[in-house]
């Protein structure tokens, strides 16, 4: 199961990396229902054998982010007629060199992190913090609403494949509770994204910025 | 009783959906705040027994919040049956910015407050972290349509901002859980928890690197969602762009939800000996809260902006008083309720002006004491009572930490607090009394306008506690007080 566990682990740090120099929304889109669904099968790779919990924890994270998410945000694609490219702040090179950069700071910080038991893979700690890391480098490097959201289920995977270390000291209620609350504020914040094109008439969430101070 | 008081306003959500009246709904509205508020008080008078492991439950802190949140929202929920019955239906104009906008659906509106109320109740009811965690998140879902109430650009801006800075900062708070999870486990990775109860008992033995990371990354995601400098920068637009019986829920219920986390993380960090590690963190964040807000609440031209800047002050101010601990973490508590009761009145009362000059630009608002005598008598009565000035309980709660705060070694933080009070008070006391004195602008027809005891009345009521407060502490809440403050790792005058 350790190779299988690298494996995933592997594809998840390339999944990041292909969302950070990803210029095309639709594929971007298609990516992190590509991460959400390889992190399903997290839990039962990483602890070898098939409890319960895992299969229902694997199987409705899968369901959420590599079906109902993806889905929700090429429904508001559909409707709200953007351009298709995701318009960053920071380009696609420097936002890849600045990856590449965080990854190796990862691994260092991973190799030192002296974790008190045995983690599934030694993989796991640095491709979650990378993940967390691109999650949060979404949010604030790209110009379009939907690509915060983007960024934002980023963000709840690298902190999902993170869980992993204590996955059995979290019980399954509270782990549902989370999936429960990530899926309403992805809801909530798709249907703010509609609002925000018909209110603006785009989705650059860089000109909400009528509220700054000393504005009139 | 704690299922009770979960499920009641969940249930009254789903009711309040389904009525098609719009006077049925108010009423059910008030109605549940009531039923919830006396089911409150009987669990104040007869503490409801709770086994030691269990999830949830009230403990002496979480009454005392549950409390506070309780009593806000039943006079908020007076307040807002009256806001929404005086809105009008179709479109409106925001003078302010000159754009056109129309309400969300009432219905919705009323039965996110009520999810927002049941949700509020959980987060003082959790005693595992990880339902905590739960709860605060759920309580960022509930409110953000709350805050999109008015359909216009700058709301929607504020709700969009408020949404992604809380759930990126409550995601850090998740990733503190798993650290405390990895801080309690035995070598071979089992046994780890989030009880708090468990935390706590096991004390010295976690383990220490672990832990402090754990609070830090706890303190950073609720410290977003409690308003503490520098992940304040949600707060004065949501604030300031929410309707003002929605501000006054965040401002005074919502903001203390968040200091109960960070509470918890505090005591646990107590117990195993790293108090003065997380007191520190504490301080320190309060103190640059507290400068900061004191900076933007002079010259500030938005009277809810003013406010909520406050908010900060004050979020400052219990974030210090924790961290300094001792007397002064039963400070902080009372603080908290006081804080509550007044910038939930004060939130009120500017919700009265903004109805009635249609601006929130403090300089266009003025007179208030003539156009609205009994609105701008209780807007100057807030400003004393929301800057600390007796016989307000304010005085009384801040005067209990900054005596803490003067012990050797420490005097330099009750000298840089008390300047920052000062400036705050200099601030807000211009803008306040140039709002209320002075000759009614043009086009406002002072005389004949009479204001309605929904309106007022709420507000006058907090006040009036808050000045109860100052007079005499009943003896109830005093070892209520008592018991929550040492159970956090406190200790009571």
């Amino acid at each position: 199961m350790q190779n299988g566990t690298g494996s995933l682990l592997i594809f998840l740090i390339l999944t990041d990396l292909l969302l950070l120099g990803s210029s095309r929304l639709r594929n971007a889109i298609r990516i992190g229902a590509a991460q959400g669904v390889a992190l399903g099968l997290l839990p039962w790779l990483a602890h070898g054998q098939l409890t319960g919990s895992a299969l229902l924890l694997g199987a409705g994270s899968a369901a959420l982010k590599g079906v109902v998410f993806p889905a929700l945000l090429h429904r508001a694609l559909r409707e709200i007629h953007v351009r298709r490219e995701i318009e960053p702040l920071i380009g696609y090179i420097p936002s890849l060199l600045i990856g590449t950069g965080v990854l190796a700071a990862a691994f260092a910080f991973g190799a030192r992190l002296p974790l008190p038991w045995e983690s599934p893979s030694p993989l796991l700690v640095p491709a979650g913090l990378f993940t967390l890391w691109t999650g949060v480098f979404l949010i604030m490097a790209r110009r379009k609403a939907i690509t915060q959201v983007l960024g934002y289920i980023v963000l709840e995977n690298g902190i999902f494949a993170l869980g992993m270390v204590v996955v059995e000291a979290m019980p399954l209620l509270v782990e549902l509770g989370v999936l429960l609350d990530v899926f309403v504020a992805v809801f909530v914040m798709g249907i703010l994204v509609f609002h925000i094109n018909r209110e603006f008439d785009h989705i650059d969430s860089d000109q909400l910025t009528a509220l700054k101070e000393g504005a009139p | 009783m704690t299922w009770a008081l979960i499920f009641l306003p969940l249930l009254a959500a789903g009711m309040a959906m389904g009525i098609r009246s719009d006077r049925l709904r108010r009423a059910l509205l008030v109605a549940t705040a009531a039923i919830h508020f006396a089911l409150t008080a009987v669990c104040w008078i007869r503490p409801p027994a709770c086994a030691p492991d269990a999830w949830l439950g009230f403990d002496a802190a979480g009454r005392l919040f549950l409390g506070i949140a309780s009593l806000l929202f039943w006079a908020v929920a007076v307040y807002a049956a009256h806001r929404l019955g005086a809105e009008s239906r179709g479109r409106q104009a925001e003078e302010d910015t000159g754009s056109i906008f129309v309400n969300a659906p009432e219905a919705v509106h009323t039965a996110c407050l009520l999810v927002f109320l049941a949700t509020m109740t959980l987060v003082a009811a959790s005693r595992h972290l990880g339902v905590l965690w739960v709860a605060v998140e759920a309580t960022t879902l509930a409110t953000a349509p709350l805050i999109y109430f008015h359909r216009q650009p700058r709301s929607l801006e504020a709700t969009w901002k408020y949404l992604l800075v809380c759930s990126v900062g409550i995601a850090l708070a998740l990733l503190g859980n798993f650290l405390l999870v990895v801080a309690s486990a035995a070598p071979d990775g089992t046994g780890g928890t989030l009880v708090v109860r468990e935390l706590v008992a096991r004390g010295a033995s976690l383990r220490a690197p672990w832990l402090k990371a754990a609070f830090v990354f706890l303190l950073v995601g609720y410290g977003t969602k409690m308003g503490l400098a520098p992940m304040h920068t949600w707060l004065p637009d949501a604030h300031s762009e929410a309707p003002s019986p929605v501000s006054a829920l965040l401002s005074g219920a919502l903001l203390n939800c968040a200091f109960l986390g960070i509470l918890r993380a505090h005591s646990i960090c107590g117990a195993a000996g790293l108090g003065g590690f997380s007191g520190s963190l504490l301080a320190g964040f309060g103190l640059l809260s507290m400068g900061i807000a004191a900076a933007f609440l002079v010259n500030q031209a938005d009277y809810k902006r003013l406010l909520a800047y406050s908010s900060v002050e004050h979020m400052g101010l219990l974030s210090l008083g924790a961290g300094l601990g001792g007397v002064a973490l039963y400070g902080a508590l009372l603080h908290a309720v006081n804080h509550s009761l007044v910038k939930a009145a004060l939130f009120m009362v500017a919700g009265n002006l903004l109805a009635a000059y249609r601006t929130k630009q403090a300089a266009r608002t003025r007179g208030a004491l003539r156009l609205l005598p009994v609105s701008g008598a209780l807007w100057l009565a807030g400003l004393l009572a929301i800057t600390g000035t007796p016989p307000f309980g304010t005085f009384a709660s801040e005067f209990t930490m900054l005596r803490a705060a003067f012990a050797p070694g420490r005097e330099w933080m009750a000298v840089a607090a008390l300047l920052a009070l000062a400036v705050a008070f200099a601030g807000m006391a211009r803008t306040f009394l140039g709002m209320a004195l002075g000759p009614v602008p043009d086009g406002f027809e002072p005389a004949g306008r009479r204001e309605r005891p929904a309106a007022c009345g709420p507000a006058l009521a907090l006040l009036a506690a808050s000045l109860w407060l100052g007079l005499w502490i009943p003896n109830g809440l005093n070892d209520l007080l008592g018991h929550a403050a040492r159970l956090l790792g406190g200790g009571a005058p």
